[in-house]
C-alpha cells in the first residue's frame, strides 16, 4: 500500500513538472519578453540588452527554466511587470481570500449535499427524492451569476440582508464573522458544488445497492437505514471523494464570475487581470499555483481511495 | 398455535409469480414466470430444486423469504412459513423472517460478502440484529459452525476480509452465515457451482453434514441432478416455471416417469469412442514453458503433448492449472519463453503478428461466453460472413451461399442470418461461434469450456454437433475443460493439468482406467455421480484414508 501511495506521489510530481515546462514554453512562444514589456515600444536596443542581461534572458532557455524553478520552490515568484511589485506579497492576500471562501464552501456545502444525496438514494423514486433531483438539474443548469443574482434579490433587496458587494479587510475576524462577511459567495458558491455532489453521491451510493452483497443485507433481514450506512456507504467512498475533490480544486482555481460578481480579490480575479495587462510573469507563478493545488487535491483524493479500498488495506 | 413439530416449514401452495416486461416500442406486458408449483419440506428434510436457467427455480427459492428480485412480483397462491402465511406479512415482520426463520446462501460467495467488512461481523449481523444471542455467545457459536463446516483456523478466519480467503472456504463461511442464526430453513441456491469438483466435493460434505447436526430444513436448488441426488430427500424438476415432476430423490434418479427427467437423468453417457491414433500428427507440442510478464511463475512448465488430425484432445484441470494459458500459447497470443510447437510438422512463429495468414486461419478459436465473443451490433450474417471476406475474399451471394451452407451445418437453419446475438439464445450464440470457426475452414479449433456455460441437455447438443462436424470435415479440436463428463463424452486423448504441468497424458480407455495417479484419481473420485449414497461413499473413503496415513 504504501509503494502504492509512493507511486501517486511520484506521477503527481512528474504532472507538476510537465506543466512547468509547459507554462514556461508557452509564454516563451508569445512575441515579445519581459525586457521589451517593461520598457515599451520605443525603448533603444542598447537599454534592452542592459535590462535582458540584468534579467538573465540571455542566458539559453534551459538556465532560464531551471532558475525560475528552483526560485519557484523557494517562494521567490519575482516581480511582477506591470507593478513592479514581489509576486508573492501580491498572491498571498488574494490567495488568503480564496482559501476562506472556497474553505468555509466545502466546510458547510460537502457534507449537506453528500447527506442529502445519501439520503435521496435511501428512498429512490419517492417525492422526496424527485424534488432533489428536478432541484439540483435546475441548479447545475443555472449559471452562477443567475444563481448570485436570485440570492441577492432574495436576502439583499427582499430580506434586507448582507450586501452585494464583499470587500474590505478580514484581518481578525473569527468563523462566524467570517461566515457573515461572505455569506453571500459562499453560498452561491453551495448551491453550485451541491447540485453535482448531491446527483454524484446519490449514484454513487445506487450503485452500490445494486450488489449481490446489498441482496444479501435484505435477506438478512437488516433494515434500509443500516444497509446503506453500514453496508453501502462505505463501498462508494472511492467515487464520492474524487467528485468531492473536482469540486475542491474548482473551488481554488475557477470562481471567476463569483468572484467578480461580488467583487471580493481571489486569485482567479487576480489571473485575469494578469492576463489583460500581459503580465506573463504572474500568469506563470498563477499557474503553477493552480497546477499544484490540482495535484495535491487528487493526490489526496487517490489515498483516501486507495485506504477506502479494503484490498489495498488489507493484503492477502 | 400451532403444533411446531408437525406444521411444515415450508408449505407453498399454488404458486403464481408474474414479472412486467417493457418490449421496445410496445406497450408492457406482465409475463408469468411460475405457475401452479406446490410444495412442502418439513423439518429437518432437504427438497432439491432442479431445473436449466430460466426454469424459475431462483425465484421460488427466493419466494420462501418473500423477495422477488428485480421487480418479479407473487401474484398468487400461498406460502407459509412454520404455519404463518408469509405474503400477509407487514414490512418489520418480514425483516424477522429474512435472516431468522429462513437464510439464504447463494451462488456467488465473492460477490456476496460486502468487500469492506470483516468475515465475522457479516456472519453475526443477522443473529445479532434480530437479538437471538449476544455478541459474544454469537461469536462462539460462528467458531463453532467454522469448525463443523471444516474451515482452516476457525478461531481467526473471522478476522480477515473476504478477498483474503479462497471461494471454496467462502461459500462455507456463508453458510456458517446462514446456520448461525438457527433458522428453521436455509435457501441453498447454486452453492457449488462456480467451484471447482474438489472443492466442490468439500462444500458438498461441509453442507450435508451441517444439516444432518443441525437439523434446519433446507432448500437446495441447482442445474446438476446428480449433485442435488446427494444432499436431498426429495426432488422437484421445473421447466419453464412449471412443475415437470415431484417425488422422493430414489425414485426421480432411478425410475423417472417423466420423458425430461429421464432425458437430465441419462445425459452422462458416452457419445463417442475413441479412435485410434492415425501417425498423421496436427499439432505438436513439445516442452513448452510460459510465463506472463507480471508475475515470474512459469504458469506452463515442460509441456508437450500431440494431437492427431481429425481427432480431439482434451486438456482437463481446475482453475489455475494453466489450460487456458496453454491455449494462449498455441494461437500465439502469449508467446512461450522455452519450447516448440509444431503445426503439420512446421513450426509454428512463437508470436501471432509473426504468423502468416494461412497459419491464422488453420487455427480458429471458440471460446465459453459465446455472449462477449461477438460484437452485439453485428447480425448473425455478418459475424459468420466476416471470416469468409478475410480470409477467401468471399463477397456478395457467394458469401450468403456459404452463409446459409454454414447455418445448416450447425442445424440452425434459414431466417438467422439477420438476427443479431441478443436475440438468441445461449446454445445458439454458441452454435453461430462454432459456425464463425468453422467459416475459415481450419484444420484445428481450440474450444476453450465451450459447454460450460451451457445448461446440460443444451451443452450435450453442442458436443453432438462438435462430433458430428469432426466426422464431416477431419477438424481436430483441442478442448479445454474442467468437467471430466464433457471430457469423458468426447475426447480421443485426455491430458490431465495440475500447477502448470501435465501429470497424466494418453488415449481416453488408458487415462480414465486405474491405476491412477494420486491428482486424477482426486479429480476423478470428485464428480458427482448420478447415484444415492455417492456422497457418503466419497466421505467414508476419505475418512479411511485419513485413519490409514
Amino acid at each position: 500500500m504504501l509503494s502504492l501511495i509512493a507511486k501517486r506521489l511520484g506521477i503527481g510530481l512528474i504532472t507538476v513538472l510537465a506543466v512547468s515546462i509547459i507554462i514556461f514554453l508557452g509564454t516563451k512562444i508569445l512575441p515579445g519578453d519581459a525586457a521589451e514589456l517593461r520598457l515599451g515600444q520605443s525603448a533603444s536596443a542598447e537599454n534592452l540588452a542592459v535590462l535582458r542581461e540584468r534579467l538573465g534572458l540571455d542566458k539559453p532557455y534551459w538556465q532560464q527554466y531551471l532558475s525560475w524553478l528552483v526560485n519557484f520552490v523557494q517562494g521567490d515568484m519575482g516581480n511582477s511587470l506591470s507593478g513592479d511589485t514581489p509576486i508573492s506579497g501580491l498572491i498571498a492576500d488574494r490567495y488568503q481570500n480564496t482559501l476562506i471562501v472556497s474553505g468555509l464552501t466545502a466546510l458547510i456545502g460537502v457534507p449537506i449535499s453528500v447527506a442529502l444525496g445519501v439520503m435521496a438514494a435511501m428512498f429512490p423514486g419517492s417525492t422526496y427524492d424527485r424534488v432533489l433531483t428536478f432541484t439540483s438539474v435546475t441548479l447545475v443548469a443555472a449559471p452562477e451569476f443567475f444563481t448570485a443574482t436570485l440570492l441577492v434579490l432574495f436576502f439583499v433587496l427582499f430580506l434586507g440582508m448582507g450586501s452585494t458587494i464583499v470587500s474590505g479587510s478580514t484581518d481578525g475576524m473569527g468563523l462566524f464573522e467570517l461566515i457573515q462577511h461572505f455569506a453571500l459567495p459562499i453560498t452561491t458558491l453551495c448551491f453550485v458544488i451541491a447540485s453535482q455532489l448531491i446527483r454524484m453521491s446519490r449514484a454513487a451510493v445506487l450503485n452500490v445497492m445494486a450488489s449481490p452483497y446489498i441482496e444479501m443485507a435484505i435477506l438478512k433481514g437488516i433494515p434500509r437505514r443500516r444497509i446503506i450506512l453500514r453496508h453501502a456507504l462505505l463501498n462508494a467512498i472511492g467515487p464520492i471523494v474524487n467528485v468531492i475533490a473536482l469540486n475542491l480544486a474548482y473551488l481554488i482555481t475557477g470562481v471567476i464570475v463569483v468572484e467578480i460578481y461580488f467583487s471580493y480579490q481571489g486569485l482567479a480575479t487576480l489571473i485575469v487581470q494578469g492576463v489583460q495587462t500581459r503580465d506573463f510573469v504572474l500568469v506563470q507563478s498563477l499557474g503553477m499555483i493552480f497546477c499544484a493545488t490540482y495535484v495535491v487535491i487528487m493526490l489526496i483524493a487517490d489515498i483516501a481511495a486507495i485506504l477506502a479500498n479494503p484490498r489495498q488495506r488489507h493484503p492477502k | 398455535m400451532l403444533d411446531q413439530t408437525t406444521t411444515p416449514v415450508l408449505s407453498v401452495k399454488n404458486l403464481k409469480i408474474q414479472a412486467t416486461s417493457y418490449p421496445p416500442g410496445e406497450k408492457p406486458k406482465d409475463i408469468t414466470i411460475v405457475e401452479d408449483v406446490s410444495f412442502t419440506v418439513q423439518r429437518g428434510k432437504v427438497l432439491g430444486l432442479i431445473g436449466e436457467s430460466g426454469a424459475g427455480k431462483s425465484t421460488i427459492g427466493l419466494t420462501s423469504m418473500a423477495f422477488g428480485r428485480g421487480g418479479v412480483r407473487i401474484t398468487g397462491g400461498e406460502i407459509l412459513v412454520n404455519g404463518r402465511d408469509i405474503l400477509k406479512d407487514s414490512q418489520s415482520q418480514l425483516r424477522s423472517l429474512r435472516g431468522q426463520d429462513v437464510t439464504y446462501v447463494s451462488q456467488s460467495a465473492a460477490a456476496s460478502f460486502n468487500p469492506s467488512k470483516r468475515l465475522m461481523d457479516q456472519v453475526i449481523e443477522a443473529t445479532l440484529r434480530h437479538g437471538i444471542l449476544s455478541k459474544n455467545e454469537a461469536k462462539t457459536r460462528a467458531i463453532e459452525l467454522f469448525r463443523k463446516l471444516g474451515l482452516p483456523s476457525p478461531e481467526t478466519i473471522g478476522d480477515r476480509y473476504p478477498h483474503q480467503v479462497s471461494g471454496g472456504q467462502l461459500q462455507r463461511v456463508m453458510t456458517a452465515m446462514a446456520l448461525c442464526p438457527k433458522p428453521s430453513l436455509v435457501v441453498f441456491d447454486e452453492p457449488t457451482t462456480a467451484l471447482d469438483v474438489t472443492t466442490q466435493i468439500d462444500v458438498l460434505k461441509a453442507i450435508k453434514e451441517a444439516i444432518r447436526e443441525t437439523g434446519v430444513a433446507a432448500l437446495y436448488i441447482t442445474h446438476d441432478l446428480a449433485v442435488v441426488a446427494q444432499v436431498s430427500d426429495d426432488i422437484m424438476v421445473l421447466r419453464h416455471g412449471k412443475m415437470v415432476e415431484y417425488g422422493a430423490t430414489s425414485q426421480i434418479i432411478t425410475a423417472p416417469a417423466q420423458a425430461y427427467t429421464q432425458d437430465l437423468v441419462n445425459i452422462r453417457s458416452e457419445l463417442h469412442s475413441e479412435k485410434q491414433e492415425n501417425g498423421t500428427p496436427i499439432l505438436k507440442i513439445e516442452n513448452v514453458t510460459a510465463r506472463y510478464k507480471s508475475v515470474p511463475i512459469n504458469v506452463l512448465k515442460d509441456i508437450s503433448v500431440t494431437l492427431e488430425a481429425g481427432h480431439t484432445l482434451a486438456v482437463v484441470g481446475e482453475s489455475g492449472s494453466g489450460k487456458s494459458t496453454l491455449a494462449r500459447a498455441i494461437t500465439g497470443l502469449l508467446p512461450p519463453i522455452a519450447g516448440q510447437i509444431s503445426f503439420n510438422d512446421q513450426p509454428l512463429p512463437p508470436a501471432m503478428q509473426d504468423r502468416s495468414k494461412d497459419e491464422l486461419r488453420d487455427l480458429q478459436m471458440i471460446f465459453q461466453m459465446a455472449d462477449v465473443a461477438m460484437n452485439p451490433r453485428q447480425t448473425v450474417g455478418q459475424i459468420i460472413g466476416r471470416p469468409l471476406t478475410f480470409y477467401f475474399g468471399l463477397r456478395g451471394s457467394a458469401r450468403k451461399a456459404r452463409i446459409r451452407e454454414l447455418l445448416d451445418q450447425i442445424e440452425m437453419g434459414r431466417g438467422f442470418e439477420d438476427r443479431y446475438p441478443a436475440e438468441l439464445s445461449g446454445g445458439q450464440k454458441q452454435r453461430v461461434c462454432i459456425a464463425r470457426a468453422l467459416a475459415a475452414k481450419p484444420k484445428l479449433i481450440i474450444c476453450d469450456e465451450v459447454t460450460s456455460a451451457l445448461d446440460p441437455l443444451v451443452a450435450d447438443g453442442i458436443l453432438r454437433l462438435l462430433l458430428d462436424l469432426q466426422a464431416q470435415e477431419n477438424v481436430a479440436y483441442l478442448f479445454i475443460t474442467h468437467d471430466l463428463a464433457t471430457v469423458r463424452a468426447i475426447a480421443d486423448k485426455i491430458a490431465v493439468m495440475h500447477k502448470g504441468k501435465i501429470v497424466r497424458y494418453g488415449p481416453k480407455s488408458q487415462v480414465l482406467t486405474p491405476p491412477f495417479d494420486d491428482y486424477t484419481d482426486l479429480l476423478l473420485s470428485s464428480v458427482p455421480e448420478m447415484r444415492l449414497g455417492w456422497l457418503e461413499e466419497v466421505i467414508a473413503n476419505a475418512k479411511m484414508q485419513a485413519a490409514g496415513n
